[in-house]
């Protein structure tokens, strides 16, 4: 079965032209990275403030758990009748996926700072917003791009369902190979699409590595200061 | 109510989509759970399942659902391939947070069980068990909301519960059939999450009665049994 899929990989005319693999990888890299940066606009804010402020956290994060139960195939095909597009239907359906884990995320992030260092920053005179970016948001961080970590997962996952409501992408090969009997297409898009879904979560989870706080880059670093503690420490 | 009208031919769909999202919730739990306990001192095969975990959760479940029929030779439209992708999925989730539940456990609390005279099995099974339940029914929760949402997906292959009146009501442009749909499947997310909390409810009964009302409870009781303390008096009236 995977000699089919090698095959396939081996003929150069399934890489380009508007239904190559090339296209397809396009596709679906296009319509997930609009549903994040969406979900992304509506969710890190409401999870800054919740965490900032403490305010309606219970409402708003019991709201964005129920939200994860919702069958994103269900919401899909239900839009779609109602909406006359190939795009937005789907699209909604996953900035609501994408929606939970990066609320959690900023949410989350922001809520474990802990007090003292805040009622430092606050004591030293910073003002609410100096507080919020340039001592929580920075400590938040590594959550962040965790929850940004595990919406990339579900919405690269469902946007491969996305292809049933007509919609590009990797998934249009499992729904053609399906429909014409052709395993060996059905094939290409799962591996494609696994290989895509494990490739952009290895990214992601080195991007949580540099996000953790306190690494300061070598271009701001004072080397004279360090070298002069060096010297000290020797 | 077209619900009503239908029941019959939902009720099989329900009925079946309760069972591909159930057993591989507790095939899963099955898996994870003497895994988990045998990798835990073993530092290799641990740092091997984590890794295998984290890969088997990377791949879609669509394309989860149509790997399976090539690996495994089973055929395109057997419920089994669903069962077998969800039991993966959640055998991934439960078997990191066993764990991690299992790393809790306070050196103490074993050394304690080994010192009364435990062996090392009966102590896995009646101490180390019993408390990494709370954490355990968590992520047995999460497994099971995101399995009977995974189980509609199978319906574009042909197997799907519930899922089908996705398929059915948009091939057919009627809208209402999918609404029932969505409702079913988030009210049997509601009832199977429900289930396992109060399961592992019952299953710990020594973390029952952890409020303050139950402290007061507790201090009140003990200053009728004990009238003469000053203290424990002034305390029930601080009350």
């Amino acid at each position: 079965m995977f000699a089919d899929f090698i095959a396939y990989l081996s003929v150069e005319s399934n890489w380009t032209g508007p239904t190559g693999i090339l296209i397809r990888v396009l596709e679906h890299l296009a319509i997930s990275a609009m549903a994040i940066a969406i979900a992304a606009g509506i969710a890190i804010p409401v999870g800054l403030m919740i965490g900032h402020t403490g305010r309606g956290q219970a409402p708003i994060v019991g709201l964005a758990n129920g939200l994860r139960a919702i069958p994103s195939l269900g919401l899909m095909t239900l839009l779609i009748l109602f909406i006359s597009s190939d795009i937005i239907p789907p699209l909604i359906a996953l900035v609501i996926l994408a929606i939970p884990p990066l609320l959690a995320g900023a949410y989350s992030g922001v809520a474990i700072v802990p007090r003292a260092t805040i009622d430092a920053a606050r004591s030293m005179g910073m003002s609410e917003s100096r507080i919020l970016f340039q001592v929580e948001v920075p400590n938040a961080l590594p959550l962040m791009v965790a929850g940004l970590r595990g919406a990339t997962l579900q919405v690269i996952a469902t946007a491969t369902i996305a292809a049933y409501v007509n919609l590009g992408g990797l998934g249009r090969y499992i729904f053609d190979g399906l429909a014409l009997y052709d395993y060996a297409l059905v094939l290409v898009g799962a591996i494609l699409v696994s290989l895509l879904g494990i490739g952009l979560d290895a990214l992601l989870a080195s991007l949580v590595r540099v996000a953790r706080p306190g690494r300061v880059s070598p271009l701001r670093r004072d080397t004279a200061l360090h070298a002069e503690i060096a010297r000290r420490v020797a | 109510m077209w619900l009503v009208t239908n029941w019959s031919t939902v009720s099989p769909m329900l009925v079946q989509h309760i069972w591909l999202a159930v057993l591989p919730t507790l095939f899963g739990l099955a898996i994870a759970l003497p895994l988990g306990m045998f990798l835990r001192t073993r530092r290799r095969g641990r740092a091997f399942a984590v890794a295998a975990s984290s890969l088997i959760y990377t791949i879609p479940s669509l394309a989860l659902f149509v790997l399976i029929p090539s690996v495994l030779g089973t055929q395109f439209l057997d419920p089994a391939n669903v069962v077998i992708a969800l039991t993966l999925y959640s055998a991934s989730l439960c078997v990191r947070s066993v764990l991690e539940s299992l790393d809790e456990v306070p050196e103490g609390t074993r050394e304690a069980a080994t010192a009364i005279g435990f062996a090392p099995w009966r102590r896995t099974a009646l101490v180390d068990l019993p408390l990494v339940i709370p954490v355990l029914a968590a992520s047995t929760r999460v497994a099971a909301v995101a399995n009977v949402s995974m189980v509609s997906v199978g319906a574009v292959i042909g197997v799907g519960g519930l899922g089908k009146m996705f398929t059915d009501g948009y091939q057919r442009n009627f809208p209402e059939e999918i609404l029932w749909g969505i409702v079913l499947i988030l009210l049997l997310a509601v009832c199977l999450d429900r289930t396992i909390a109060l399961v592992a409810h019952g299953l710990t009964p020594w973390n029952h009665e952890r409020g303050l009302a139950a402290s007061a409870k507790r201090l009140r009781a003990l200053s009728r049994e004990l009238p003469e303390s000053a203290r424990l008096q002034e305390a029930v009236r601080v009350r």
